[in-house]
């Protein structure tokens, strides 16, 4: 099937995904082809407006294989991932759909797979979801039918046996890259490659870290899993992100559930006189020393509302430069 | 009782062993559950399993006990419920995101099954959601019938590859190589009265 007139193959009719491929998605494609992939997060809007979707894709989609929607993150409500999705996949960007499972049950998350994957979502990125407490609305019921280890099992079941977890069958089943988060830098940091070799088992294909600020630590958790063979079952993904201040820093530490910045950063970002500047710089000398790591596929950059900023981190990192001269990772 | 949920997972070992011998006591039971009618013996079952199991684990009687894949730690006093935790909200010194007083459950069950002898080896294996509508009931028992079931079964099949390897014999004299299911110790008992 040729398609003449669009850049966007995610929009490609039904048709079966290329030899070896699970998905149209263009991040799979780069991944599996051993280039070094760039995904970034876009801040949902607190808006009914496409306008502002757009607005927020855009200084992304110059640089990115793939724009992350997130699914109200931190249990902030904003607009829906899957709105978000819908939006962007009808002006060509290829999203990453999140799931948490906090919110949904299973019922609702397996109609909203099919439904995604129609909308023409290659990718999805399966996530258990921080508690409510931590949102603006703490006293919602928290759901949590699902864990993103379920849930990566049961969208694998739906796409390579054709069935819901019911045994119902699916008439078209959805042909999506699935992926998993993970956060390295957490305790118990002596499981962690124990649970990130689960989220494979259970059918991740490609992991997208949270912030890591601590590279010793991320490269002890690599050595690990090198060691067990785990990177060469998944791609995996670290994420990074501008820091805006020493404050905010310290405030995203103690409030944001799942964050560890080491101290040194932090005094860097104190003793600085131009705290955009020295956190800009932080996450280009970030993404430099992990596209170094054996192991690392590609970097995920969450810029939280400094969307602006996304583009020329990159491009300063030098990491498409690279990619472009055809070095393999 | 976080006190003696902690001391259930540091000695996990121990209690991996007796939950093996008690499987072993049902499975034994079987027959006589089976005569008394399963439906019968589930509400004082799950009684006698909710006083245990709520006092050294505080169980949540979720019906779908997974414990010996969990490092003896219940996974369902974790506030997101996971089955495959823990997830990425830890937080220093290994406390939970949600509960900030109380130890992650996650972290205390990958600590117990690493003490394990079969427990290290089940916690990797993914576990799948939680069935809601067995909230309740007895997972003892459950175990125990599934047990006696597939013991049943293997049974069965073993008496159809003697018949098959001798089908002279069997053509003759049925009664020397029988294929029909035995009825249970519950139903003979019907059949008496
Ligand atoms: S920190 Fe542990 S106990 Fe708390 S919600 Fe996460 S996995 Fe559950």
């Amino acid at each position: 099937m040729t398609n003449t007139n669009s850049q966007n193959t995610d929009l490609l009719a039904y048709t079966k995904p290329p030899e070896g491929h699970v998905s149209h998605s263009r991040l799979e494609r780069v991944l599996r082809s051993g280039r070094f992939a760039v995904t970034a997060e876009l801040n949902p809007p607190d808006s009914a407006d496409a306008e502002d979707v757009y607005q927020a894709a855009q200084p992304l989609g110059e640089v990115a294989d793939a724009i992350n929607a997130t699914d109200a993150s931190g249990a902030n409500c904003h607009m829906s991932s899957i709105g978000i999705c819908a939006l962007l996949t009808r002006s060509g960007y290829s999203p990453v759909y999140q799931i948490s499972c906090r919110d949904r049950n299973r019922i609702a998350i397996q109609g909203d797979v099919l439904g995604a994957a129609a909308l023409g979502v290659s990718n999805v990125l399966c996530l258990t979801g921080d508690g409510v407490g931590v949102g603006d609305q703490p006293g919602a019921k928290p759901v949590f039918d699902f864990d993103s280890l379920s849930l990566l099992r049961t969208i694998r079941t739906m796409r390579d046996e054709g069935v819901f977890l019911s045994g119902r069958k699916i008439t078209r089943p959805p042909q999506l890259f699935l992926g998993a988060a993970e956060n390295p830098c957490i305790e118990p940091h002596e499981w962690r490659p124990d649970r990130l070799i689960k989220k494979i088992d259970a059918g991740a294909e490609f992991i997208q870290t949270n912030y890591i600020y601590d590279i010793p630590l991320f490269e002890a958790f690599m050595a690990r899993v090198r060691d067990a063979g785990a990177d060469k079952r998944v791609f995996i993904i670290a994420g990074v992100g501008p820091l805006a201040s020493a404050k905010a820093a310290r405030w995203m530490r103690s409030n944001v559930p799942g964050i560890h910045i080491p101290d040194h950063i932090i005094a860097r970002m104190e003793a600085t006189e131009n705290p955009s500047v020295t956190g800009k710089q932080i996450c280009i000398e970030l993404i430099q020393q992990l596209r170094k790591i054996k192991g690392v596929a590609g970097v995920h950059i969450m810029a939280y509302r400094r969307e602006q900023l996304v583009s020329s981190i990159v491009l300063d990192s030098g990491v498409l430069a690279e990619r472009r001269k055809g070095k393999a990772r | 009782m976080y006190r003696i949920r902690m001391f259930a997972v540091r000695h996990a070992r121990k209690f991996e062993r007796i939950y093996t011998w008690i499987e072993r006591v049902m499975v034994l039971l079987d027959p006589v559950f089976a005569r008394i009618g399963y439906n019968r013996v589930e509400r004082p079952i799950a009684l006698v399993e909710k006083g245990v199991k709520t006092l050294l684990f505080d169980c949540k009687m979720c019906g779908q006990c997974v414990l010996s894949s969990t490092g003896m730690s219940c996974p369902m006093n974790c506030p997101k419920q996971l089955r495959n935790g823990p997830c990425g909200g830890v937080r220093d010194g290994g406390f939970c995101e949600v509960k900030p007083e109380m130890k992650c459950v996650w972290v205390l069950a990958w600590d117990g099954a690493s003490r394990m002898k079969d427990g290290a080896e089940k916690i990797r294996e993914v576990m799948p959601p939680v069935e809601h509508s067995l909230q309740g009931s007895s997972s003892w028992l459950r175990v125990s019938r599934e047990k006696a079931e597939a013991i049943r079964e293997s049974r069965e099949a073993s008496r159809k590859t003697l018949a098959k390897a001798f089908p002279e014999a069997r053509a003759n004299e049925p009664a020397a190589a029988p294929l029909s299911v035995e009825p249970s110790k519950a139903t003979q008992a019907e059949a008496e009265k």
